[in-house]
Parts: structure tokens; C-alpha cells; sequence
């Protein structure tokens, strides 16, 4: 019963950090120069005094400002984000339509960068003075100082154009026909570069956070315990050590998600991967405002879901957490 | 990470700063850093004197490859990619540690307050960061500056904004475990006011880990104006090593060196501030070396 409390709580706690997100995108949209009238007429080439009145009235631009921030709160709950006047398309369909590409992209990232980076970690961690391990560092160092776009572009340069073995653009080859398992390969085919580009970060990251939290791990008590039982050295790490290793990594992970899907972003402009990030940049080159704070909002949903995931995943692996 | 308790008796900043240095000084690592430092800031303030071109000018012939001419060839409208490079240590330079600058005096604030009153002011601060924690920092940045006019300033407050949150999670861990050490109970005795309690005797106790986490966000900082630029978000009046690498990759097959360059700049520059920030953690937190 207390857990279901606690976890109630938890819920209810996110639904207020995604108003807190929705009030500050109503506000950031007030302070901003113009409003989506103003937007509006320059589209249309100006207009006259009264039909900008008329307009204003219509978007209930004439309210106060709490009438206008409630309205747009009771709207947002219902899945209307506005329409996008690039595209004429409601925002909520245009994001459904380019987020799962995003999703596919970030997860795999995520995963990747998880498992490389926990192995890498944990092997590095066994022999602290070996060459291994100082592979590790300078793998972790670079990755983190390298910018992701500019990984991205070497990433091109070398596999696309000189070594031309993965695409460069997209995520299906156009006028592509075939069998639906060719159709998974040739998107797999597309995936591999950003994927792997966007992961270099966080596995650099990882593969630091679990040998730091593996060598702790390891120097601790009831390893010494296990070890003079007379277990070997495979049970006691991966039975024994393991699980507390991953800890840390568990946190860190939920905590880097919003990271990566802002990474996303970047990667995906770079590949031209048709992601949300793709949509988000696109909506920026047009001063489309109502689908770039709809991207805001969605990703920052992504985020605190994905949140909620890692704190539940961390009550199992952990079960002193109540 | 560590799950070892600091003990008490050791107070990090009293550790002569003889020592802190000698350590600094015998990690090879850190000095390669300090050395890449010097060389970007040497390029920063003397680079403009020695090579005083107009980044933005056209001198050569487009997309020029790198040799005798031009060290390090043209981009596409002919402009030298070593002036550019050249010009844009200024510009990251500034940049990195305004921004810097502006997170931590917004990440210090709350951090002490947060962690030093605890209760009502603790919870509501933290959630308060918590809320700046889960929205995608880029993309914020982003909506932040498409929003209003791109300018420097309006850039060094998106990044400050995006990035506070690291240290006042810091600062008010540190602070939470230092108000409660017997110097400070002895401050509170002889009726020190609360505000030369928090800045006078516990900030420059949190010092030591505070100053590595600074060091990082300098890094974090130079990368993200780099991706924004990257973006064509950066200010149009700044030659950022960012903005070189996005103008010309639309040219990417035609001339690589136009972005390879400008992302090793910004790669060698990250990569010494970051050996700086791992050798001042070694030096300063010998307890924590494993983080």
C-alpha cells in the first residue's frame, strides 16, 4: 500500500512539472516580441487596423492574461499544441508523424551507449593499470570533448564518402522497393552513423560512471567477504558486484535522458534523420513558434516520462528505496 | 558515487597550496591541458596582432585546399580558415567563461540558500531546479534565442539558464554536509550572523569540489555556443569556430577541411579545459579521486 502511495505521488508530482512547462511556454510566447497575429499578418502581407482587432479577438488575445494562460492549459490537456503555419497542419499530428523516428534513434543511441559503456567500464575496472584501462580514459576523455556535430561530420567525411559504406542522408533511400525485411535493413543501414554519433557521448560517460562506481564496489567489504569464501572472480563480479555497480549508472541514465533528446536535435540535423529535432531546427529557419514550443513540450514529456521509468526501474534494483 | 563517508577531520581547504600544486604539477595529463590553454588564450590575445585579417573577408580563391597559400585552405567564399580559426579563440573564449560566469553565480545563490535554510526554502528551490532539469537544455536554448534577437548576450543567458542546475546540486550537497561540522556550530555560538556563516566560512569550504565543477562547465559551456552556432543560432556578428563548421557543410564533400579544422579547435580547447578540471579534482579532493 505505501508503495503505491509513494508511487502515486511520484505521478502526480510529474503532472505538475508538465503545467509548470505549459505555463512557462504560455510565458515565454507573452514576452516574446509579437504575437501569433502579428505572425499572422506579416504572412499574409499586412492587413487593416480592424481585422487585426477581429483576429485578436478570435485567438482571445484580448483576455486577461490568466483567462488566456487557463484557456491554453484546458487546451494543451486535450492534445491540442495549435497549428503550425508552416505546415497547415495541426502541431500534434505533425510531431506524431516525425517522432517515432526520433524514438527510434534515441533509443538505440541509449542502449548502445548503456551497454558499451557499462562493459567497457566494468572490464576497465578489473585491471586499473592496465592498457586497457587507459584506453578507456582517453575514449571517455575524447568523446566527451568532442562536439557531437562535428563527430557527426568526421563520421561522413570517413564512412560515407571516403570509405562509402553507410548513406549519408535520410533514413530510407528514396523510391526505395523491396521486401519488408530489405525495407529493415536499408532504415538499419541509415541508422548505424547517427546512432552511433550520438551514443559517443554518453558511452565516454558510462564507461566512466560504472568503472568509478565498479572499482568502489569492488573495494568494499562484503566483495572481500565473497572473495574469501573462495567464489570466483567471474560469480563475484557479476553476481555479487554487479548489480550495486549499476546503480549509479541507473541514476545517471534517467537523469541524461533530456540530454540526449536535445543531442538528438543536433544529430538529426546533421544526418537529416526525419526526427522531431529535424522539425524543431525547420521550425526555427521559419519562425514557426506554436510547432517549436509544441516540440518543447513534447520532448520535455519524453523526458519526465522516461523519469519516471528510471526511478521505478531504481526501486526495483534498489529495494531500500521506499 | 562514492558510498565512503568523508571524514570529518580532513577539511579539504586547509590543505596547503604547496601541496595542492605539487600534485597539480606531477599529473602529465593536467599539464598537457594547461598547455592547451595557454595556447588558446595566447592565440586569443595575440593571435589578432600577429594575424590582423578580417575573419569575414574573401583573400583567395573558394574552396582553396590547405597548402602553401593558405595553412589551412578557404571555405567556399574564399575566406581563410586560419584567420577564422584565429579569430574564433576570442569568441569562445568569451563566451565559455561569461557564460561560466552567469551559471554559477545563479547555481551558487541557490545552491547555498537551498542547502543552508533547508525546509520550505530547500523543497521549493530544488523543485524549482528540478523543473529546469527535465526540459531538453538545447533545445531551450534554442526556443530561448529563436524567441527573442540573437545577440552574445542573449547566448551567454540561454547556456547560464540551461546549465545552473549542476551547481546548486553541488553547492547544496556540499553545504548540507559542512553546516553541520563543529567550526560551524562554533561560529553560530559566538553569534555570527547567518549570512557571514554561508559565504564567509562554509563556501570556502565547498570550495575544492566546486572549483572542478566549474572547470567542467567552462567545457560545457564552449560546446554548447558551438552547437548553436552550428545551428545558425549564434550571434551574426561572432566568427565562432561553431558557426565556421555550419556555414560551410553544406560544402562538406567539396572541402573538408573547412570543418574538420574548426571542430579540432573546439575538441582541442574542451579536451585541455577538461585534463585541467581532472587534475584539480585529483589535487584538491584526494578522497574522491575514483569520481
Amino acid at each position: 500500500m505505501k508503495t503505491i502511495l509513494s508511487y502515486l505521488k511520484r505521478l502526480v508530482y510529474s503532472l505538475i512539472l508538465l503545467l509548470a512547462v505549459i505555463t512557462l511556454n504560455f510565458l515565454l510566447v507573452h514576452m516574446a516580441p509579437g504575437d501569433a497575429v502579428t505572425a499572422m499578418i506579416g504572412d499574409m502581407g499586412g492587413a487593416t487596423p480592424e481585422l487585426i482587432a477581429e483576429l485578436r479577438v478570435e485567438y482571445g488575445l484580448d483576455q486577461n492574461l490568466f483567462i488566456q494562460l487557463y484557456k491554453y492549459i484546458t487546451k494543451m490537456a486535450t492534445g491540442d499544441l495549435g497549428i503550425s503555419f508552416t505546415h497547415n497542419l495541426p502541431v500534434m499530428d505533425l510531431v506524431l508523424e516525425y517522432l517515432p523516428a526520433t524514438i527510434l534513434l534515441v533509443a538505440t543511441a541509449f542502449l548502445l551507449a548503456v551497454f558499451i559503456g557499462t562493459v567497457l567500464g566494468i572490464i576497465a575496472a578489473q585491471k586499473p593499470k592496465s592498457l586497457f584501462n587507459h584506453f578507456v580514459t582517453v575514449l571517455s576523455l575524447s568523446g566527451y570533448a568532442a562536439p557531437v556535430f562535428w563527430t557527426g561530420l568526421m563520421m561522413l567525411i570517413a564512412f560515407s564518402y571516403y570509405f562509402p559504406i553507410f548513406p549519408a542522408f535520410g533514413m530510407r533511400n528514396a523510391g526505395f522497393q523491396g521486401t519488408m525485411l530489405e525495407g529493415v535493413f536499408d532504415v538499419f543501414k541509415h541508422l548505424v552513423l547517427p546512432a552511433v554519433t550520438l551514443a559517443s557521448v554518453y558511452i565516454a560517460l558510462y564507461s566512466r560512471l560504472a568503472r568509478a562506481s565498479m572499482m568502489d564496489v569492488l573495494g568494499s567489504d562484503y566483495i572481500r567477504t565473497a572473495r574469501s569464501k573462495g567464489l570466483s572472480q567471474r560469480v563475484v563480479i557479476y553476481k555479487h558486484a554487479l548489480k550495486n555497480a549499476l546503480l549509479p549508472v541507473v541514476t545517471m541514465a534517467g537523469l541524461q535522458v533530456s540530454q540526449l533528446v536535445a543531442g538528438a536535435v543536433v544529430v538529426e540535423t546533421v544526418f537529416g534523420w526525419p526526427g522531431i529535432g529535424q522539425l524543431a531546427f525547420n521550425s526555427i529557419l521559419r519562425r514557426d513558434h506554436p510547432l517549436l514550443l509544441g516540440i518543447l513540450f513534447l520532448s520535455t514529456l519524453m523526458v519526465v516520462v522516461a523519469n519516471l521509468i528510471t526511478d521505478f526501474a531504481y526501486r526495483l534494483l534498489d529495494p531500500r528505496i521506499k | 558515487m562514492t558510498n565512503r563517508p568523508i571524514s570529518d577531520e580532513v577539511v579539504q581547504a586547509d590543505r596547503p597550496f604547496v601541496e595542492i600544486c605539487r600534485m597539480f604539477f606531477g599529473n602529465k595529463a593536467a599539464i598537457f591541458g594547461l598547455l592547451l590553454w595557454l595556447l588558446v588564450i595566447l592565440t586569443a590575445f595575440l593571435g589578432p596582432a600577429i594575424y590582423p585579417s578580417d575573419p569575414f573577408e574573401m583573400v583567395g580563391a573558394p574552396m582553396t585546399p590547405p597548402g602553401e597559400e593558405f595553412l589551412l585552405g578557404t571555405d567556399y567564399l574564399g575566406r581563410d580558415v586560419l584567420t577564422g580559426i584565429i579569430h574564433g579563440a576570442s569568441v569562445t573564449l568569451a563566451i565559455g567563461f561569461s557564460a561560466t560566469f552567469c551559471t554559477v553565480i545563479i547555481g551558487v545563490i541557490i545552491g547555498v540558500l537551498s542547502g543552508y535554510y533547508g525546509g520550505w526554502v530547500d523543497n521549493l528551490l530544488m523543485r524549482f531546479t528540478e523543473f529546469f532539469q527535465v526540459l531538453p537544455a538545447l533545445l531551450f536554448a534554442m526556443v530561448l534565442i529563436s524567441l527573442f534577437t540573437a545577440s552574445i548576450y542573449l547566448i551567454v543567458l540561454a547556456i547560464a539558464v540551461v546549465s545552473w542546475t549542476g551547481i546548486a546540486r553541488l553547492t547544496r550537497a556540499e553545504f548540507l554536509k559542512i553546516k553541520e561540522r563543529e567550526y560551524v556550530m562554533a561560529e553560530r555560538a559566538m553569534g555570527a550572523r547567518n549570512m557571514s556563516i554561508m559565504w564567509k566560512v562554509i563556501l570556502p569550504n565547498a570550495l575544492p569540489p566546486l572549483i572542478v565543477a566549474v572547470a567542467l562547465s567552462v567545457g560545457v559551456a564552449i560546446l554548447f555556443e558551438a552547437a548553436l552556432s552550428f545551428l545558425g543560432l549564434g550571434d551574426p556578428n561572432a566568427y565562432s569556430w561553431g558557426y565556421m563548421i555550419g556555414s560551410s557543410r553544406e560544402y562538406i564533400w567539396d572541402s573538408w577541411w573547412t570543418i574538420t579544422f574548426p571542430g579540432f579547435a573546439i575538441f582541442l580547447t574542451v579536451l585541455g579545459i577538461s585534463l585541467i578540471g581532472d587534475g584539480l579534482n585529483d589535487a584538491l579532493n584526494p578522497k574522491l579521486r575514483e569520481l
